[in-house]
This record gives C-alpha cells, structure tokens and sequence, in this order.
C-alpha cells in the first residue's frame, strides 16, 4: 500500500487523513498546535468558528459507531460545515449497490470531505483514491489497520499531562491484535520519538512480528506497567474475536485488567486512557476508570478538537492549488 | 527600521484623552497576535491597566481560507475576563484592508456582547477594504500597495518598512 504518497500533496501538505504511515514530527505537531488553538472554542459562549462554512462533510459509516462519529459531526459543526451521516451498512450496500456507485452517488451532492468507517482495511486509502481531487478524505477506523484520528486525540491527550514525548514511558494493554487504536497509537508515538513504548498482552491477542512496530513486549503487566507514565488500556473486542483467544472476560481481569494495585506500579502521576467504550470489570476496574488518574473523559473532549484540526487542516490544503505560495 | 517606542508614547496619549472623554475607567485591552499582542501588552503597562490582556488569533475567521487554508503557527484566542458589557480596546500593530479586524470583531462577539468596542493601531498605512477606521492611531500614513509594513518584537519594538525594489 502506498499509503505515504495518497495523503501528502507535492508539498508534503495533508490532502488526506488516512493512517500514521509516511507522516512526519511535523505533521503531528502542526495537528497538536491547531488543536491546542481549537479546545478552547468549547467553553465560549459561542461553540462555533466560520472556517467551514459552506462546505459539506459526509460521514460515511459502513460500520456501527456512536462516539466517534458523533465526535466526528461535533467536529464538523462546530466549523460551521452542514453534515450529513450515512450508515451505509443499513441502506445501499444491502440493496447491493456497489462501494464505487455509493461514492459517485455522493459525490454528485457536492460534498467535500468524506469520513469513512469500514471494516475493511484499506476502505478508506481505496475511497481517496477514487474520489474527484477537491474531496478531503478521513480514515474513521478500518478494519484492523488503522484508526489515525483516534491516535491523534491519543497523543493530544498525553501532551497537555506530559509534554515532552523524549522522557515517556507508555504500556499499551490488551487487545493489541484486534486494535487498529493500537497500531496508529504505536505509529504516532514513534513518530514523536516517545523512547519506551510497551505492549502487554497475552501471546494470543498479540500480532506476530509485533516488536517490528518499535515496541517492547510484555506479557505479564507487573513487569511491564513499572515506572511508566501513560497507561492505555484497550477494549476487548467482543465482537472481533473469533474462536479461543482467551479462556474468559474473568480470566482476562484476573491476569490483566487494570486495577488499583496494578496502577500502583505505574509513577505517582501516571495517567489512565481508554478509547472507549469501557468494558468495566474486564479490562478496567471502575475504580481506576472512575478515579483520579483517568483522563478518559477529557480524550473524548479532545477528540472533538483534534477532529476539527485535522478537517482545517486538510479541507484547507485542498482550498490552495497546489504550489501557490502562502 | 524604525524604533516604535514612539509611537507607542503617541498611542498613549490619544487613548488616555479618548478613555476620559468617554468615561471609561478600566477597559480591557484585546491584542490581535502577533504584533498586536506586544503592542496591547505596552499600553495596558503605560495606562497602568490591571485587566489582564486579552489575545485574538483570527486565523480560524479569516476570510480567504478558500485560499490559504489554516495558519500553521496558529495559537489559542484567550479572553482572560467576561466580555459582556465590558468596554473593549481592539490593539493591532499595521491596519491595512481592515479584513483582520473584522475577524477579530466577529471572533469577539462569540465571546459574548461587549459594552462597547475602541480600535487603536500602530500605524494606519491606509489602503482599506472594508468600512473599518481606527480611534487611535500611533501614525498615519499612505503607503503604496507595494510596500510591506511589519513589526517586530517584541523586545525591542521595531517598525519595518520594505519599499518595492
């Protein structure tokens, strides 16, 4: 997949959002500054900026999402754009319409931006490089291959606790074969050199050739939650797992489900994350959920804000013809 | 290059004379980044404001996205105080089309609705757009289209002015 070409314009400018693969520090940084600039459009009186205004952005979720595509329309309303959400999975695809028919037939409502959901990986890659050059095309999660706005809002989040990625330690837990969360979490925190990032999993819910990713393996969490500063904790997905990866959810909880105790290895100011939606008891304690160190709710804030950044960012390179200077 | 510490003294007297005509004890003072900002910090110091300085970033209420796009170095907009029924001074560094500050003034009143709203530039260069004119203004001039008029800081306050080859 050359995914590094699709999403960059000749300038090295985001035309697209579609995985962390091929982009740079800089990218990242200019995500996380615009971001930073947008979080405070929540607490004014008017929840509002005009940047988009006039453009359309179709949410086109081919699978079932409640918390990011109503981030994903918060974002878009919150720029002013008009928003329209499909959920295709209930409509065109089960008349048997084809995904090109469905995307020709969109297009031709004059849109800009297209959010895709798909269960394929690739979906979203393939829907940008089908799409008329002035449409702006974001990766809401495929398949088990990337979920890059998710990260985005993952790396924001750790950035306003601890801002300086070169001193961190981050264990990511659980489910890190089924996670396209995890893939584009690992991706990002390499990109901003974040020195020690550990995976702790049971062998089944890892993906061979996990260390290739840049990480370090742990399969028992007191070892591998010691001293670190960030915690991510992931969903065990129910709904993605096919035969006998793990005995039982209580099983799980016993040996990996974070829990006071196992917070107590992390530094005293270790934060907690989760992408949502928590499974409580399975891989979280409410307790920690609940507690002080959890900052789970705030990622759901900051993932309006990092949205609306990369929308600016990508709907306006698509606004500048290319090679015009600024 | 110019030092701009007297301009700043010019600015100083004219909003002094016009805070006291119009009977305003305590405004707050709104800085448009960047320039505007170093410029707003000067003069609340001068009038011996304690107000803390509000600052605008407009890049999300300019009005040629369509052709931009984002300002990469955006910042965030604070308005340290409630703006509601408060008197407002709008401080930039250059007024030009007047396009800027009719997106800070839009960006302003979805803080809330300010009492009323006075306009204070370093330099007017003229060559406006839009029906915008400054109260206070540290210098007037007419400067060709050509020109370019920038301010930098913000220690010290320098005015440059870069005629066309």
């Amino acid at each position: 997949m050359n995914t590094a070409n699709i999403q960059l314009d000749r300038q090295g400018r985001l035309l697209h959002f579609l995985s962390m693969e091929g982009l740079s520090r800089r990218h990242l940084t200019e995500i996380l500054d615009t971001a930073e600039s947008l979080l405070g459009v929540a607490e004014r009186r008017v929840k509002k900026l005009p940047t988009l205004h006039g453009k359309t952005v179709v949410n086109l979720f081919f699978e079932a999402s409640t918390r990011t595509r109503t981030t994903f329309e918060l974002a878009a309303k919150r720029l002013s754009a008009d928003v329209l959400t499909l959920n295709i999975a209930t409509s065109s695809a089960v008349k048997g319409e084809s995904l090109l028919d469905t995307l020709r037939n969109i297009e031709a409502m004059q849109c800009d931006m297209f959010v895709v959901r798909h269960e394929q990986s690739g979906a979203a890659e393939f829907i940008a490089r089908h799409v008329k050059p002035h449409i702006a095309v974001l990766n809401a999660g495929d398949g088990r291959h990337a979920h890059p706005t998710q990260a985005m809002l993952d790396v924001f989040t750790i950035r306003r606790h601890k801002p300086d990625f070169h001193q961190l330690q981050v264990a990511i837990v659980g489910d890190i074969l089924h996670s396209r969360v995890a893939r584009s979490l690992i991706h990002a925190l390499n990109i901003l050199d974040t020195p020690d990032i550990r995976v702790i999993a049971p062998r089944t819910l890892l993906p061979v050739d996990v260390e290739k990713l840049g990480v370090h393996v742990f399969h028992d969490p007191r070892a591998g939650l010691r001293d670190v500063d960030v915690i991510v904790m992931l969903r065990l997905q129910k709904e993605r797992m096919e035969g006998a990866l793990l005995p039982s959810e209580q099983e799980f909880f016993q040996r990996y489900g974070l829990t006071e105790e196992r917070l107590a290895l992390a530094k005293p100011d270790a934060i907690v994350m989760h992408p949502g939606p928590i499974n409580r008891g399975v891989e979280i304690d409410s307790r920690v959920a609940d507690g002080p160190r959890s900052v789970i709710l705030e990622q759901v804030t900051n993932g309006i804000a990092a949205r609306m950044a990369i929308m600016s960012i990508t709907l306006g390179n698509h606004a500048r013809p290319t090679g015009e200077a600024l | 290059m110019r030092d701009a510490e007297f301009l700043i003294e010019a600015m100083v007297v004219q909003l002094r004379e016009l805070l006291a005509r119009r009977g305003i004890a305590e405004p707050a003072l709104v800085g448009i980044h960047t320039g505007g900002v170093w410029v707003a910090e000067r003069l609340r110091q001068r009038l011996g404001l304690t107000t803390p300085l509000g600052q605008l970033d407009i890049s999300f209420y300019r009005d040629d996205f369509s052709r931009i796009g984002v300002n990469p170095q955006v910042r965030p907009s604070e308005l340290p105080f409630d703006v509601d029924g408060r008197h407002l001074v709008l401080v930039d560094d250059v007024l030009y089309t007047g396009r800027t500050i009719r997106a800070a003034l839009n960006e302003l009143f979805d803080y809330g609705r300010p009492a009323s709203v006075l306009l204070a530039v370093l330099v007017d260069r003229g060559g406006r757009e839009l029906p915008i004119e400054a109260h206070v203004a540290g210098s007037r001039l007419e400067l060709p289209s050509d020109n370019h008029i920038r301010l930098t800081g913000p220690e010290p306050l320098q005015l440059l002015i870069q005629t066309a080859a």
